[in-house]
């Protein structure tokens, strides 16, 4: 029997106008973005003014919400109904437009064009991987100060390491506070603070290095880019930390999304303790694309046996019947699976016909039967584990959503409201 | 030709779109290239020990250990690449700067450079991951036959394979300029081959063609695109096309129970299964279809196809030997009595990259007129039921 854990109520979060930020994260592939859409459209379709931030370059979003592009402003979603009042706007963060935007808003305009047109500063800002993170909280910390929508909902970055956005900007104050930045910047200003004096006996022997290592032409580089962006540093910084909190705040719900697997499941367990470690709201789990059947009470033993005896019945008084040549491998080349037979049409309606369709309904249904299986003691090892994470189970669909209505769709199975079970 | 100008693939880098099972996919290929006593290094750069959690032993420490057996005799070594001690490591190897190393890190300077900007990070992955490519024995020859990367996925693969071309246009000389250019000359020569692993769905689909695109433009080597979790389609196209039709649901009901399954009639067991059965056969036609316009999109990139079945009991270690096996009995053209070394026969050869540089340049050229490695036809199993 499957363990219970408390459900996760999904409306009342949505309908709450104390809510304000929906963090989803967890690991790639688990539906995430397709999570962040489907909250974004039911919390729209129930009254709230909302808005989706996603991160992916995939650019799933705009596929599964009818929207050819999405740039780094929002763009209200067509099609939603509005009668409750709401609307939905969203977004894909482009990160290089948004560090420009910073550097923009937090220096003169010189210092600006000389941080912008610095190489290093250009390789940082596109070119280097998880700058996302950075800017995906900076552009968090944006559209709440902007105060349009009543509703944030964050996707998460696809990050190798999947807490990277809360790391982010605390690695980026602990930087910022560090010796080494000093360091950089002291040839830049020769005769500089009195701080930094300490180190000038080490000096020269880490110019030295450094120029060895980086050769001259880099160190230089970085150095004015360290130098141009100081005075920014200081708002920047508190921005990051102000996002931080904000992260913590009763206003924000973290929704970890996962798949009924192994590795998404152990990843979700992760950040279920990350969060509370580092005092971040979770509101519970998604557990996307789970399976069920509507004969669950026959089990895949006895679906096996009925269908083994309905083959062979089928074998037996009629051999010389017109679908007994297996010319037709298709579909899928799955070798040993007796299913694969062509039908020549002869023998449309013929009793045997019957019988090596029903053997395949029952062969479908043991497979059915052993995913949901699997997937309940996965599911089962999160819970006893974590018997406090309240969870709702979304019923998978058999294809890929990408319009409103699937969206729709699936905001209804995270309500709970699960459609009857195929 | 010396083993060292051997022109086989040598590097294989395995990507994917999250949740694809690029690790698993990365794990069974380095089994598959290590059979017949090769020695082979798997190699992961994520962090999250999934190399360990796979062969189910304890967290790999940043040191290359053999980790499995392969049928055959040869040996799967792993490393996990830790940012931080490659970096201070490649310091020494190259500046031999064991203690102004440990001063930067005191610094931050190595914090700064794992972390704050990451794009070093990835210089500094792609530079161990090639030094283990090019690491010879005392007689000149490769320490490993091959190298696996369990690399980031394919959102982020290109960049990171490009991070050094991006380096070396900042440094623009130094050291640091020559050791990105040399990294960059073998990641895109014939050595090198890209592996893209998908499932049959929409978006994994739709991002392994994009990643394909985006590899080509930038010059990278793509090799084969890997099916995985591929599902076992279970009933016939007869069968498909009966129950799109509205199935003689009585019949069905009837075989039911003759099959043991209960009463027949209205509100009997068997009675009561025939629709929920249909159901799940309503789903399952529509994932065949949905499939099967997926394989065309994967046929159509022009590149060797594996695929990789279901494990239904998820992926534990015997699991992982199967597929090995798998991929070993996909890729052919073993020669039948070659020296082990130099490799000319992996697994995923550099035919793949080569399909792939010539664009549009489908397989089916190279057939007839290559018959003692008919390698790159695998997608013609698959073709057949289009």
């Amino acid at each position: 029997m499957s363990l219970e854990s408390p459900v996760l109520d999904i409306d009342p979060l949505l309908d709450d106008p104390k809510t304000r930020i929906i963090v989803c994260c967890g690991s790639g592939g688990v539906g995430k973005t397709t999570t962040a859409a489907a909250l974004g459209v039911r919390a729209a379709e129930r009254g709230r003014t909302a808005v989706v931030l996603t991160i992916d370059p995939a650019r799933r979003l705009a596929q599964s919400m009818g929207l050819t592009e999405l740039d780094n402003t929002p763009r209200e979603v067509a099609g939603i109904d509005r009668s409750a009042g709401g609307s939905l706007h969203a977004m894909m963060l482009d990160m290089k437009r948004t560090f420009d935007e910073v550097v923009a808003q937090h220096s003169d305009p010189e210092r600006a064009r000389a941080i912008l047109e610095n190489p290093f500063y250009q390789s940082l800002s596109a070119g280097f991987a998880g700058t996302q993170e950075y800017m995906a909280m900076e552009k968090l910390g944006q559209l709440r100060a902007q105060d349009a929508w009543d509703l944030i909902i964050v996707d998460t970055p696809p990050s190798r390491s999947a807490l990277d956005f809360l790391d982010a900007p605390k690695r980026l104050g602990s930087f910022l506070d560090g010796k080494f930045i000093k360091l950089l910047m002291a040839p830049a200003k020769v005769g500089g603070r009195a701080g930094v004096k300490f180190l000038n006996i080490g000096m020269s022997m880490m110019t030295g290095t450094l120029n060895k290592v980086m050769g001259a032409s880099l160190l230089r580089d970085v150095q004015t880019f360290v130098a141009a962006m100081d005075t920014m540093f200081g708002g920047f910084r508190t921005r990051a930390d102000a996002t931080y909190r904000l992260l913590q705040a009763p206003g924000t719900a973290f929704l970890v999304v996962a798949a009924p697997e192994r590795d998404a499941l152990r990843e979700a367990a992760y950040f279920v303790e990350r969060l509370a470690a580092e005092d971040m709201p979770l509101a519970g789990l998604v557990l996307n694309r789970v399976h069920g059947s509507g004969a669950d009470r026959l089990t895949a033993e006895r679906a096996l046996a009925a269908a083994e005896a309905l083959e062979e019945r089928a074998e037996e008084p009629g051999g010389a019947r017109g679908d007994a040549v297996p010319e037709n491998l298709a579909p899928g080349g799955m070798e040993g699976h007796p299913a694969g037979k062509a039908d020549t049409g002869a023998a449309e309606g013929a009793p045997d016909r019957t019988e090596r369709l029903t053997a395949g309904l029952l062969r479908l249904h043991a497979e059915r039967m052993q995913v949901v299986a699997r997937e309940r003691r996965t599911r089962d090892r999160f819970v006893s584990v974590h018997p406090e994470v309240p969870m709702v189970d979304v019923t998978a669909l058999p294809g890929d959503v990408h319009d409103l209505e699937g969206l729709r769709a699936i905001g209804l199975r995270l309500s709970g409201a699960q459609p009857a079970a195929a | 030709m010396s083993p060292q100008q051997s022109s086989a693939v040598r590097l294989h880098i395995v990507t994917g779109k999250g949740g694809t099972g690029k690790t698993t996919v990365a794990a069974s290929l380095a089994l598959a290239l290590a059979a017949e006593g090769r020695r082979v290094l798997l190699v992961e750069v994520e962090e999250r020990q999934g190399i360990a959690q796979l062969f189910e032993t304890e967290a790999l420490p940043y040191e290359e250990r053999k980790i499995a057996s392969a049928p055959g005799g040869g040996e799967v070594h792993a490393l996990a690449i830790d940012a931080e001690l490659a970096m201070l490591d490649y310091l020494d190897m190259f500046y031999k700067l064991g203690r102004a190393g440990r001063a930067l890190k005191k610094l931050g300077a190595i914090d700064f450079a794992t972390t704050v900007a990451p794009g070093i990070r990835d210089v500094l992955l792609t530079g161990k991951m090639c030094e283990a490519v090019r690491r010879k024995d005392k007689a000149g020859w490769p320490v490993y036959d091959a190298v696996v990367l369990d690399a980031p996925p394919t959102g982020r693969i290109t960049r990171f394979l490009n991070v050094n071309d991006e380096v070396a246009g900042l440094a623009r000389v130094g050291p640091i300029y020559n050791q990105a250019q040399s990294v960059m000359a073998v990641l895109k020569s014939p050595q090198t081959a890209i592996h893209l692993v998908t499932l049959l769905e929409e978006m994994p689909v739709q991002e392994t063609v994009d990643g394909v695109a985006e590899l080509r433009a930038a010059g990278l080597p793509v090799g084969a695109v890997i099916v995985n979790m591929l599902r076992p389609v279970l009933l016939s196209d007869a069968d498909l096309t009966e129950v799109a039709d509205g199935p003689r649901r009585t019949a069905v009901a009837k075989a039911l129970s003759q099959a043991g399954l209960g009463g027949a009639r209205r509100g009997g067991l068997a009675e009561r299964l025939v629709d929920p059965l249909l159901a799940q056969a309503h789903e399952h036609a529509e994932r065949v279809v949905l499939e099967r316009a997926q394989r065309a999109e994967i046929t159509g990139l022009g590149l060797p196809v594996r695929e990789l079945e279901l494990l239904s009991d998820g992926v534990d270690l015997g699991g992982l030997y199967r597929l090995a096996e798998s991929l070993r009995k996909q890729a052919v053209a073993v020669p039948a009595d070659g020296p082990v070394r130099p490799l000319g026969d992996d697994a995923l050869s550099a035919d793949a990259a080569r399909d792939g540089a010539d664009d549009g340049g489908r397989g089916g050229g190279g057939r007839g007129d290559d018959g003692d490695s008919d390698n790159g036809h695998d997608g013609d199993d698959t073709d057949g039921e289009v």
